[in-house]
């Protein structure tokens, strides 16, 4: 991204039936009506991660929305975008951006004081002071996946099954050892008597 | 992994999130998007030695794109805006691609290794002019290079490096059309010839570096000139007459202009009809070509010129190309059969001649653009683009296609949905099985390392690959879940396409326009396709076929014609010219008896004609006749009106044609109200209950009816776009309307609002996005509607003694007494299609798919949409799921289902629903095609592609080696308490 860094920090909302490219036409207001609106739209203070692969969000692919369609426009490389002969009302800006979220902005142009533009993101009704287009946040297009932890291996169905074995095996012979062995054999009888299977026993290998 | 729907709604039930969503190498697991250009009309190529060979183009769909020169992928591509058609293109100080659009007001560069956008400039053309001729040839001035710009009688010159207008200059002068600038090199002068009212030759000598106009001379011409010309060399140009039978020569020497007819015939022996003059850039050979062929003509010292060569057979000639200083390269391209001979002429000699063989249902030749290169003996080689009827792109290179696109896919104007054949029975061999495991296995193994995440990013996009080719989903065969289809689209072309959906390769295509072409049918064109018979009962062993409808001229009053197409192979099954013209094609459904759809073709004339011609069909719809209705929206007159069908028809007496009888109409004050937009429901969209089960136990009754058309108008003065109408004089009208009998279901007002309006209605609800003026922002309102007579059917005792009215069938000839309820929300973005997920049983929660601005699909819950949320829910209400109310609707990032992807120029969006309940099928087109498969309410009813059969089996075999350890300690302990 190339920057000219004089042009960074002047007013980029031009007022005036000119273009930026030709002042002597400013003067002349030949074509009557149209005014014009320029602006820039900013993505460097967005630093985007792990977002795709090889999908890089390009300035190049940046595009400029003026009332849902009517007219497109590109950003250049130092993001300036402009649209010429507007006619006075309000307008809605959109940016489309891969990557980003950006609000609309409303620019009125007001048609009883040529030249007085006013913008303002609709979304939070904040009003611009000049027509730099910042992105809200920029979008996460995919799930992130939890780093591997151990926690959420146990967490699944098949690590709780893994650590229920592992407590039969483990905590339970424990739990068997600190029984008295002679109440052991007794209850041990008892049961036999009664002929339920202990099935702790078996696996235990203590039948 | 039968659906357990019961199951299944309890478990969704429960479910906490809704929200769709993919980890990112999941990518290309169930999705496919693939990336068109449109049907190119200008080719600039760029082959110099360093670097990659590319070929800039430009489209039809208002697209610029790079294309790599080896392979025909895509380097870059930029879609302008829908009215920013693209006039010409061309290189600058051969780093830059200028692009002239807008009627010649717009220039724009950019930079041809990326296509970032460099500069723009607005020529301020006061009145772009449809007939303009631009010099985009390169005039240096100092270190600067100009463009010149010429609109009408204008002349821009724009400085390559910045887009700086350096001068303009407005030669003012009523008529006059520049035609051709150039500059002799060497000199600061600037000649620019044109033509004044079609009689005067006009010649102007401009300063290069200041635009100062130093000289100029005007001069009748003998005969009407025409607007096309061909410079042939510094000095001289040719021009056609009006009765392009004439040719002028035009020689400008010194401040003079002389002119010399000279009628075509003597150059020509058998000349007749009307000539073309192929644009040429100088060296004295000018191209002709006549109906029946193509003529290069020398032009020889004062006055005289000469044949110097001759095609015998009128094609396709490209433009010239300059392969030295004296010598030029024409192409000639023409068709024949299924293939194309390919001609290069080097100074009318013929040079190169090559047959290729080609598809045929590619069509005809269109365009073509050549190109040279220089093979290692020296000698020139050439290769060219073509550009077929199918709007195919085609590289041609030694007698053979190296590449070709199919960029007809980039204008779809219909699809539909096909099922694909049942798989044979049939022994699959060990090995094969074997190898397939093998694959499973490691297929497993990396997705559990993706899973663990520790895989690497090889693994990732060996993840990725294994994706694309897995076998399993690129089958030609019918699938138990139907996740296999065919997806059958139409583009403006004629030609049908079926996508697999598995990954979007082409199984089958047919132009089908060509077969038809005769005297009877000069220019036909499809209109639009449906689904001719479908799988279903009796015929489920019989192939299902489509219903493709078109007429065979402009007009609405020509003759329409209509093709029945296998769809498993796209062969022609059946071709029939009507008698007919065809103004709508009604879906009925009825089908005979071997399950063919009955459908009603309406023409101008308002008769109904029943297809297929059988004496069952007829029977079939006569007797169901009564109960048939049709009504027709007048954008252009604000009404809508209703009929009903009526035997005997005003212009014959054929059986199956049917008259009409109106019934009603809905006239709207064209004064104050503009109708925008009309939607209804999906003929074949299943619901699954009609009672609706409130927080308080008590219960609603949906109001389900086929027959409910969603109208909205807004006033006139905001029916132009946003920007052009004030607040207090904007309203939008939606009115909800039954199409038996006219009646106005509902009609709601909303003050400052105006279109564009986007509607989709399914069930019991319609929802529609459209701009509020007042907060300056989008709106999605959403209307429930419920039926009110059924509402007293929750009393226990009237159910039991059968008091109840629930068997009664929803009739549109009583009058239903119904309630809306609705509620309003702002949306974000900009909206360009809008549609509505549709599953096998209707059981699946929905969810809205909107379009956006930014060529994106959004899948949005349509909780979200749900006229009963609140700002604070009862807990009741938390826990059925009712969110909280916000005045935005949310944009959850992750819910987009295209993801990182874009689909250029987003124009449609159709869901269509698997045989597993939980899953529908999602394909959005534009200029690119995306598909995916999503689940509104996640796989409840099977297990995901995400499930680790691997982790699986692991956990099963580690318990059996500790079930093994176990014993043996077991054993080992026995013994040792034996000893003790």
């Amino acid at each position: 991204m190339e920057r000219s860094s004089a042009l960074i920090g002047s007013i980029f909302l031009l007022i005036s039936i000119s273009c930026l490219i030709n002042p002597i036409s400013a003067a002349a207001s030949g074509s009557g009506e149209g005014y014009s609106i320029a602006g820039r739209v900013k993505l460097d203070n967005f630093v985007t991660k792990g977002f795709g692969l090889g999908h890089s969000p390009k300035l190049s692919e940046t595009k400029v929305i003026l009332n849902g369609g009517q007219r497109t426009t590109f950003v250049r490389p130092d993001g300036y975008f402009s649209f010429h002969d507007v006619p006075a009302g309000t307008h809605l800006i959109e940016v489309s951006s891969i990557g980003y979220l950006f609000s609309p902005v409303r620019v009125d142009i007001s048609a009883r004081n040529p030249g007085k533009i006013q913008a303002a993101l609709t979304e939070n009704r904040r009003a611009l002071n000049e027509l730099v287009l910042e992105p809200m946040k920029d979008e996460q297009y995919y799930e992130i996946r939890e780093p591997f932890s151990m926690l959420s291996l146990v967490k699944s169905p098949i690590g709780l099954m893994i650590g229920f074995m592992v407590l039969v095996m483990f905590v339970f012979p424990k739990m068997m050892d600190g029984v008295d062995p002679e109440e052991m054999r007794q209850a041990q009888e008892q049961m036999r008597e009664h002929g339920i299977p202990s099935i702790s026993n078996l696996v235990a290998g203590r039948s | 992994m039968e659906a357990r729907f019961l199951l299944g709604f309890l478990l969704l039930l429960s479910l906490s999130s809704f929200a769709f969503a993919i980890y990112e190498d999941q990518v290309g697991l169930a999705d496919w998007h693939k990336r068109y250009i449109g049907k190119v009309k200008h080719a600039v190529f760029h082959t110099q030695k360093t670097g990659r060979r590319r070929v800039v183009v430009s489209t039809e769909e208002n697209a610029i794109a790079s294309l790599d020169l080896r392979t025909g992928d895509i380097l870059w591509r930029h879609v302008l805006g829908k009215n920013d058609a693209v006039d010409q293109i061309g290189l600058s100080l051969g780093k830059y691609v200028l692009t002239l659009s807008s009627q010649g007001s717009v220039l724009r560069a950019w930079n041809l290794p990326d296509g970032q956008m460099v500069w723009e400039t607005d020529l301020q053309i006061s009145n772009p002019s449809n007939s303009f001729l631009h010099a985009l040839g390169n005039v240096k001035s100092g270190r600067d290079s100009l463009s010149l710009v010429c609109n009408g009688g204008s002349i821009r010159a724009v400085s390559s490096i910045d887009g700086l207008v350096v001068w303009k200059k407005d030669l003012s002068v009523d008529g006059l059309k520049l035609k051709h600038v150039f500059q002799p090199p060497e000199s600061d002068t600037i000649y620019a010839i044109g033509f004044i009212d079609s009689s005067l030759i006009a010649l102007y000598h401009i300063n290069a570096k200041t635009g100062e106009l130093l000289k100029h001379a005007t001069q009748a011409s003998s005969v009407d000139l025409s607007s096309e010309i061909s410079a042939i060399s510094s000095d001289s140009l040719v021009a056609l007459d009006t009765s392009r039978s004439n040719l002028l020569l035009i020689k400008f020497m010194a401040g003079t202009i002389t002119n010399h007819k000279l009628p075509l015939s003597d150059i020509v022996q058998d000349f007749s009809g009307l000539a073309e003059l192929i644009p040429t850039k100088s060296n004295d050979i000018f191209v002709v070509k006549t109906p029946s062929n193509v003529a290069f003509i020398k032009v020889k010292g004062d006055n005289e010129i000469e044949l110097i060569g001759k095609a015998d057979e009128a094609g396709i000639v490209s433009d010239s190309l300059t392969l030295s200083e004296e010598e030029q390269a024409f192409a000639v391209v023409h068709h024949s059969n299924n293939a194309i001979s390919f001609q290069v002429r080097i100074n009318g000699r013929e040079a190169l001649t090559e047959g290729i063989k080609i598809e045929d249902h590619r069509g005809h030749v269109k365009r073509v653009f050549l190109n040279n290169y220089v093979r290692t003996d020296k000698s020139h080689g050439f290769r060219a683009l073509i550009v077929m009827e199918d709007e195919s792109l085609l590289l041609m290179q030694q007698g053979e296609v190296v590449w070709s696109r199919e960029d007809g896919l980039a204008s779809i104007s219909d699809a539909v949905v096909a099922e694909l054949p049942v798989e044979k029975e049939g022994g699959v061999s060990v090995v094969e099985v074997e190898h397939t495991l093998l694959e499973w296995l490691k297929g497993h193994m990396l997705k559990l390392k993706g899973t663990l995440m520790l895989s690497t990013p090889d693994d990732m996009a060996a993840i990725q690959a294994m994706h694309l080719k897995s076998t399993e989903r690129n089958k030609m065969t019918r699938d138990h879940n139907g996740f296999r289809k065919l997806i059958i689209v139409l583009t403006r072309s004629g030609k049908v396409y079926a996508l697999h959906t598995g990954d979007g390769r082409i199984v089958w295509a047919h132009l089908l326009t060509p077969l038809l072409q005769s005297e009877s049918c000069p220019s036909p064109s499809v209109l639009t396709l449906r689904n001719w018979r479908v799988p279903h009962r009796k015929a489920l062993q019989e192939n299902p076929s489509i219903l493709l409808v078109g007429r065979c001229g402009a007009g609405p009053e020509s003759h329409g014609f209509l093709f029945i197409v296998d769809s498993y192979s796209g062969k022609v099954l059946e071709t029939q010219i009507l008698d007919h013209s065809i103004a709508e094609v009604v879906p009925l459904p009825l089908a005979d008896s071997s399950e063919q759809k009955l459908h009603l073709v309406i023409d101008d004339k308002l008769n109904a004609h029943l297809y297929p011609r059988g004496s069952d069909a007829l029977e079939v719809f006569v007797r169901e006749m009564a109960n048939m209705y049709y009504y027709k929206v007048e954008n252009a007159k604000e009404v809508i009106k209703g009929y009903a069908f009526k035997k005997g028809c005003s212009t014959g007496s054929s059986a199956y044609c049917f008259g009409t009888r109106e019934l009603w109409s809905v006239v709207f004050p064209s004064d104050s109200e503009r109708i925008v937009a009309a939607a209804r429901r999906k003929i074949n969209e299943v619901v699954h209950t009609q009672a609706k089960i409130m927080t308080n136990q008590d219960v609603m009754y949906k109001y389900i009816s086929k027959n409910i058309l969603f109208v909205a108008t807004v006033s006139p003065k905001a029916a132009g776009g946003i920007g052009s109408a004030a607040p207090d004089e904007a309203w939008l009208v939606a009115y909800l309307i039954d199409t038996v009998t006219g009646r106005i279901l509902h009609r709601v007002t909303h003050q400052g609002a105006q279109g564009p309006v986007h509607a989709v209605v399914s069930e019991n609800w319609v929802v529609y996005h459209y701009f509020n003026l007042r907060a300056h922002r989008y709106e999605m309102t959403v209307i429930e509607i419920y039926d009110q007579s059924r509402a007293d059917n929750k009393d226990v005792m009237k159910l039991v003694l059968g008091k109840h009215n629930l068997t009664a069938p929803i009739t549109s000839y009583s009058r239903p007494e119904i309630a809306t309820k609705s509620q309003s929300y702002f949306f974000t973005h900009s909206v360009k299609a809008i549609a509505v997920t549709t599953t096998a049983r209707g059981i699946t929660s929905k969810q809205i798919l909107i379009g956006t601005i930014g060529d994106q699909v959004l899948a949005l819950d349509k909780r979200y949409l749900d006229p009963r949320r609140t700002a604070n829910p009862s807990q009741e209400e938390k826990e059925e799921g009712i969110i909280p109310l916000t005045d935005t609707l949310p944009i959850i990032p992750q819910s987009y289902v295209t993801h990182t992807r874009q689909v250029g120029d987003l124009r449609g969006i159709m869901s269509f629903p698997a045989n597993l309940e939980s899953t529908t099928h999602v394909f959005s087109y534009g200029i690119d095609l995306f598909y995916t498969r999503i689940a509104p309410s996640r796989t409840y009813d099977s297990l995901t592609d995400e499930f680790s059969y691997v982790l699986l089996l692991i956990t099963v075999v580690v318990l059996i080696v500790a079930i093994l350890v176990t014993w043996a300690m077991s054993q080992k302990k026995d013994l040792q308490e034996k000893w003790r």
